[in-house]
């Protein structure tokens, strides 16, 4: 090995030095979840407080609807993930692999959709919701998204047709039909991007914020932003810091969790997303 | 069944056989499609030229929302702070995060507990740490202020303030976003042939040069599908500014999505939240049609 270079020395500090400030905010939120109220606000701050104080992670399931949240949150972006690989693998897996009559065009409309925004249909639904009496329901949190993934069908696609003819011909020369060469030839070799749409779908359901405001009112059915939204409405946020910081840091567990354990798939996932233009 | 065997001569008997299976396949999507996009913004537009309030049928007004919405001083309000966040956003965030690639790019130990750390605020979710940031730019005892009362700075007071709450609300966003473009960056970076550098070396290229004449062209696709993608969404802020100013102090944050929100679920004037939803809708489409547009004229693989 030879000698690092002083340049290389100096590039590692600053990037050190940039990855801590990233991470200061998730430290602050931690140490002010687990500290004595008035020890919150002191300058300089204090890291790491002398009595770690597990008081508000105890509070904020007794006192705050925390525990539903939690498991509505967890049942809405599990849904949503599921169904979205169904439906968004079948239809890419059939734009990819199978001949049919109004294939292009119907593979352009979904195409030419991609970049509506979400917003721009938000009266139109919530409208559609309120006829089919689904306000102050689950049902709008997880129908319209499991149902509407352009982007999904479109990724899949790209890795369906990486499929290898010669392997499905071989499939239906043992009579296997389509649904059958779709679940044991095609998905296999597809896993990798079915693992990185399954992380995206969850996450960006479980962070949704936009449409749970819109749609929920009773406190059971909150989802884990919406009972942090609530609940900062309710309580005011000076008074209660450390309960909302402990509530904040429970939200991003799960994200954490899955991000550090699949971290590869989220790196890949942008990287998809920027090989789209 | 003359027609329609002649539909399908091209296709052999055993992709006869799948055709149906195909329709069954693509259903789900489609079906949604029809339902929660395509029926949907067509509705939109519709609504866009009524007056409805929920209560009593819509009414049709022709382009009285439109005319309403533009010489509304809201309107020209918002559409100045969306400007001016777009036009402090995108520069910075764009530097920041090819700042971040290029540093993780060059083969340094520990890359990837760094590239996870700058990554990290992307999945978090924005209202749980838009609260944390409410600290951070608390005047009087926020991180912020405090670490530029270290430089003798006296810090301004941000979000409470109608000057520094944009610049605020920019702050943090370059904070939680800069790793997600710094991902794109770093693809870009990677699919520049290390030959071009050599090459550059040989010639005696400093590493000035190096990042001008050959990482900017060559990135370039990249840098034009970040700039894009940046400014579709900034257009779309909402959970951020929901939560740490609620649009104030006064209206000197107020965006988009918010006002549309207010319009249609705070006012219930649908008509006139459908207006503006349109007119969102329609500057997006102009960014997306210049992606597609010049991405292609943009995107050169190779120099030669």
């Amino acid at each position: 090995m030879t000698p690092a270079k002083p340049s290389r020395v100096l590039m590692h500090v600053i990037v050190a030095f940039g990855a801590l400030f990233m991470m200061l905010p998730f430290f602050w939120m931690l140490s002010a979840a687990v500290k004595r109220r008035e020890d919150i606000f002191v300058l300089p701050p204090v890291w790491i407080p002398q009595d770690i104080l597990w008081g508000n992670f105890v509070e904020v399931w007794t006192r705050v609807p925390m525990a539903q949240a939690y498991v509505n949150s967890l049942k809405i972006a599990g849904t949503v993930t599921v169904f979205t690989l169904l439906t968004s693998s079948l239809a890419a897996y059939a734009f990819a692999k199978i001949e049919f009559p109004g294939k292009r065009i119907s593979f352009a409309t979904l195409m030419a959709t991609i970049m509506i925004p979400s917003q721009a249909t938000l009266i139109p639904v919530f409208i559609l919701m309120s006829r089919l009496g689904w306000i102050d329901t689950h049902w709008p949190l997880i129908v319209p998204p499991a149902l509407t993934n352009a982007f999904g069908v479109f990724l899949l696609r790209q890795f369906f047709m990486g499929v290898p003819d010669d392997l499905i011909d071989a499939a239906r020369i043992d009579g296997a039909n389509p649904i059958q060469i779709y679940r044991r030839v095609a998905i296999p070799i597809v896993r990798p991007a079915l693992m990185t749409l399954a992380i995206f779908t969850f996450l960006g359901n479980w962070n949704a914020f936009l449409t749970p405001l819109i749609y929920i009112n009773s406190e059971e059915l909150w989802t884990v932003p919406l009972l942090i939204s609530n609940f900062q409405d309710a309580y005011g946020v000076e008074s209660e810091w450390g309960l909302l910081m402990a509530a904040s840091s429970l939200a991003l567990v799960p994200v954490l969790i899955v991000y550090i354990f699949a971290q590869r798939y989220f790196i890949e996932g942008v990287a998809l997303t920027g090989l789209k233009g | 069944m003359k027609t329609r065997s002649g539909i399908l001569s091209k296709y052999s008997v055993v992709q006869r056989s799948e055709i149906k299976w195909a329709y069954l396949f693509i259903a789900p999507q489609m079906i949604g499609l029809a339902i929660f996009t395509l029926g949907p913004i067509l509705y939109a537009g519709y609504l866009s030229f009524t007056k409805w309030n929920l209560i009593k049928p819509p009414q049709w007004v022709g382009l009285e929302n439109y005319i309403d919405q533009l010489q509304d001083p809201t309107f020209s309000n918002l559409l100045k702070n969306t400007i001016v966040i777009t036009a402090g956003y995108i520069p910075l965030v764009m530097i920041v995060s090819l700042a971040m690639a290029l540093a993780l790019n060059q083969k340094l130990r520990f890359t990837v507990i760094y590239r996870m750390a700058y990554f990290m605020p992307v999945v978090t979710s924005l209202v749980a740490i838009a609260l944390v940031w409410r600290w951070v730019l608390q005047p009087d005892f926020g991180l912020v202020n405090y670490l530029l009362g270290l430089f003798g700075i006296d810090g301004p007071t941000w979000l409470s303030s109608t000057q520094w709450a944009i610049p605020g609300l920019i702050f943090m966003r370059v904070w939680w976003g800069a790793g997600f473009y710094m991902v794109i960056f770093l693809a870009g970076l990677q699919g520049i042939p290390a030959e071009y550098y050599d090459a550059a070396k040989v010639d005696g290229a400093s590493s000035w040069q190096r990042f001008r004449h050959v990482t900017l062209p060559l990135l370039s696709p990249t840098t034009f599908f970040v700039f894009i993608m940046a400014s579709i969404w900034t257009l779309q802020i909402f959970d951020q500014v929901y939560i740490m100013t609620g649009g104030g102090p006064g209206e000197a944050t107020e965006v988009f999505l918010l006002r549309i929100y207010e319009l249609a679920f705070r006012y219930y004037r649908m008509g006139d939240a459908a207006a503006l939803s349109m007119i969102l809708f329609v500057i997006i489409g102009c960014f997306t049609y210049f992606q597609s547009r010049y991405s292609r004229r943009w995107v050169h693989y190779d120099l030669g």
